[in-house]
């Protein structure tokens, strides 16, 4: 068995899990740290926004996920387990015909992918979805 | 007014009450010893539709034994609901006798004992009979193949499933969907889907780099049958390029994709059809989601976890049937669409016990040919089994522990893994294993035997990994295989807890001590995902350590603790 870069992928999240338990609040914190500097720290409301990713990602390192917000002047991807929460920021202008986006990410391990809509009145929306990276290897 | 709901649910205990599924009418029969082919295929023609739905053949030609499991552990919603219902209580739930044919055909239990006198089951030769059979009564019913056709003999590999596409093609499928066929390598699967004469079904199947929907495999197809307008949308195995090396098939993307799965029935609706069939290839649990996410599914028929039940279960408003595997069931579905819906349904799952029907000659003879050119190799006699072979369950099945100890010693290792799959035959006590037999547990595109070594700790890592994809609370987030199976290494499992906390006591088996999660092991094992992956092929390995052993006995373990039930 040869290491690839799925199997490093695995290692690396198997270290992460068990090396980091300490360390997962701060990415949680780093996470809402990143969250409130987008929202300016207001309230976060659930609906409005749609995230769409994989349940389980075929490939960790490219991660296809499609976000909407219809009447969103912009939205902010966040991934709560990478060490960098940060992913994208997508602004619409007044003309944009919708507000959508999609973009392929890569994701440290198994986590939340959080995305965060500012509404045109100021308020702030949220959605999650959370992707399973896995190592694989048995089928029915 | 009465809503959809409660008509399908009337329409359910109707047909309880007047036996018509048509299960407990065979059953009661075959009680008194008086198994038909005429009582098998008995069924009162009903509605004005029928569908035909076989799944999960894996390549198996001919008659064989196939033991259901005894461990089939649901998890969160799906705690102890069936197909998570096994042996005395499997049967106690349906009002089946101990020692009746359907015993034997559905549960475990006294299997070896049973296989003895209800004998072999399947062969495609038989099933050809079921569907001419069905065809008689409705010439236009239509036949779904739910896909693991092109994978899992010795003659489906020699030939890149030829065989397999040569032989369902006289059976006159109306569509399929896919697993296993794509780890015959993507160009192979274009080459032989493009000569299909039927549909090649996939709403789920996508390109990848750019996320659009595969052009070779449509989402759906119509059918007119019987003055109305039915719509098949394809679901292929979501998890493919995950549970299966994707580097075989680069250019696909998969995923369950519910969301484009509403579109398209919305799609189909929009374009007239009356009655909305989803052949799927998600596994059961996944069906049962899918079925409550999505609306205006009429029917799902159900593979890729092998479960076969006597009467559907029904998931919001949606009808889910799953068919067994191996060819040992055919289900047929009839169905009374009027007026812009599904009214009524009537259905049976049909046993194949290959003694009581008779082979279709034409079918039995194409067979047959098929196989002629590798006879030789297929039948030669490896060894005997002292005691029942089997795989099926979530954890180690005889098979499995035979394949580890073959591992272990033909490659020198300390600990060996072999894939927690669901096919492979069962082997009753005193037969003969011939290189058939040994390729029906082991054949794949990616069967080389690895040897290398892993940290305890990257043990736990592949055991939680794997755990987790079996016993996640969330179906969308399993992949309906069974657990890793481990040689000269113990493990306990508490199933209820989250991933990463459900495997302990990991012990050293040839020592007795605790896995160092410091150490290194030499690791043996089979199928893996990554590309590159060298060492014997697994048949190969398995075939020298039956040889070397002659008569093989395996003894009963309990290495694996299972807690959390």
């Amino acid at each position: 068995m040869e290491l690839t870069r799925r199997k490093m992928l695995a290692i690396g999240s198997g270290t992460l899990a068990i090396a980091a338990l300490p360390g997962l609040p701060a990415f949680a914190s780093a996470t809402d740290d990143a969250i409130a500097a987008f929202t300016g720290g207001a309230d976060l409301v659930e609906g409005g926004v749609t995230i769409n990713a994989p349940e389980i990602a075929e490939n960790g390192n490219t991660v296809p996920i499609d976000v909407s917000a219809p009447g969103a002047v912009s939205i902010a991807l966040f991934a709560a387990g990478n060490p960098v929460p940060n992913v994208a920021t997508f602004t619409f202008g007044p003309l944009a015909a919708s507000q959508s986006a999609a973009t392929r990410i890569r994701l440290a391990g198994t986590q939340d992918v959080i995305a965060v809509a500012q509404m045109a009145d100021g308020s702030f929306a949220k959605a999650s979805a959370n992707v399973k990276v896995t190592i694989g290897g048995c089928g029915g | 007014m009465i809503s959809r709901r409660d008509f399908l649910q009337v329409g359910m205990s109707a047909a309880a009450l007047l036996g018509a599924s048509g299960f407990g009418t065979w059953s009661r029969l075959a009680a008194q010893q008086a198994l038909t082919q005429d009582q098998l295929l008995d069924f009162d023609t009903f509605g004005n539709v029928s569908l035909i739905h076989i799944t999960d053949i894996h390549a198996q030609l001919k008659p064989i034994y196939f033991r259901e499991p005894s461990v089939n552990i649901g998890v969160g919603s799906n705690r102890g609901e069936v197909p998570h219902v096994t042996g005395a209580e499997f049967r106690r739930l349906y009002g089946i006798d101990d020692g009746s044919p359907a015993h034997y055909a559905l549960s475990s239990g006294d299997f070896s004992a049973l296989a003895r006198g209800y004998g072999r089951m399947g062969g495609l030769d038989r099933v050809a009979t079921v569907i001419n059979a069905i065809r008689a009564d409705r010439p236009d019913a239509i036949l779904l193949d739910g896909g693991d056709t092109w994978h899992g003999s010795y003659t489906c590999y020699q030939t890149q499933a030829q065989d397999m596409v040569n032989v369902m093609n006289a059976l006159k499928p109306d569509a399929m969907t896919f697993h296993w066929e794509f780890t015959l390598g993507s160009d192979r699967v274009a080459e032989l889907v493009e000569g299909l004469p039927f549909a090649a079904l996939g709403q789920n199947i996508f390109d990848a780099e750019w996320d659009e929907p595969a052009e070779l495999f449509p989402p759906y197809t119509f059918f007119e049958r019987g003055g109305t307008k039915i719509a098949v949308i394809g679901q292929a195995f979501p998890y493919m390029p995950i549970a299966n090396p994707g580097w075989m098939f680069p250019e696909y993307a998969f995923g369950i994709r519910d969301e484009n799965m509403q579109a398209m029935v919305d799609e189909v609706r929009a374009q007239g059809a009356e009655c909305v069939v989803v052949l799927s290839h998600n596994g059961f649990d996944v069906d049962k989601k899918m079925a409550t996410v999505v609306t205006g599914i009429d029917v799902i028929l159900s593979g890729h976890t092998h479960d076969a039940l006597p009467d559907p279960v029904l998931a919001g408003e949606t009808l889910i049937f799953p068919s067994g595997s191996n060819g040992k069931f055919v289900t047929r579905i009839d169905l009374d669409i009027r007026d812009g819906r599904m009214m009524g349904y009537r259905s049976k799952l049909i046993p194949i016990f290959s003694d009581v029907i008779a082979p279709d000659p034409e079918v039995a003879a194409l067979i047959d040919a098929e196989r002629a050119p590798h006879l030789d190799r297929l039948t030669e006699v490896i060894g005997q089994t002292e005691g029942l072979l089997y795989r099926r369950g979530n954890f180690n099945g005889s098979w499995d522990d035979l394949i580890c100890d073959a591992l272990l010693s033909e490659r020198e290792a300390e600990i060996a893994l072999s894939p927690g799959v669901r096919w492979g035959p069962s082997l009753i006590p005193g037969q003969d294993i011939t290189r058939e037999d040994i390729w029906n547990v082991t054949s794949m595109s990616y069967g080389e035997a690895y040897r290398t070594e892993m940290t305890g700790d990257f043990l736990k890592l592949v055991l939680e990994d794997v755990a987790d994809n079996i016993f996640n609370p969330d179906p969308y987030y399993q992949q309906g295989g069974d657990m890793v199976r481990t040689g000269g290494l113990g493990y306990a499992i508490d199933i209820t807890k989250p991933q990463g906390s459900r495997i302990s006591n990991m012990t050293h088996l040839a020592t007795g001590e605790p896995i160092d999660p410091g150490k290194s092991y030499v690791v043996a094992g089979w199928a893996s995902v990554n590309e590159g992956t060298e060492g014997p092929q697994i048949w190969d390995v398995v075939e020298n350590h039956i040889r070397a052993q002659g008569t093989v006995a395996v003894t009963p373990r309990d290495d694996v603790v299972v807690t959390g039930l």
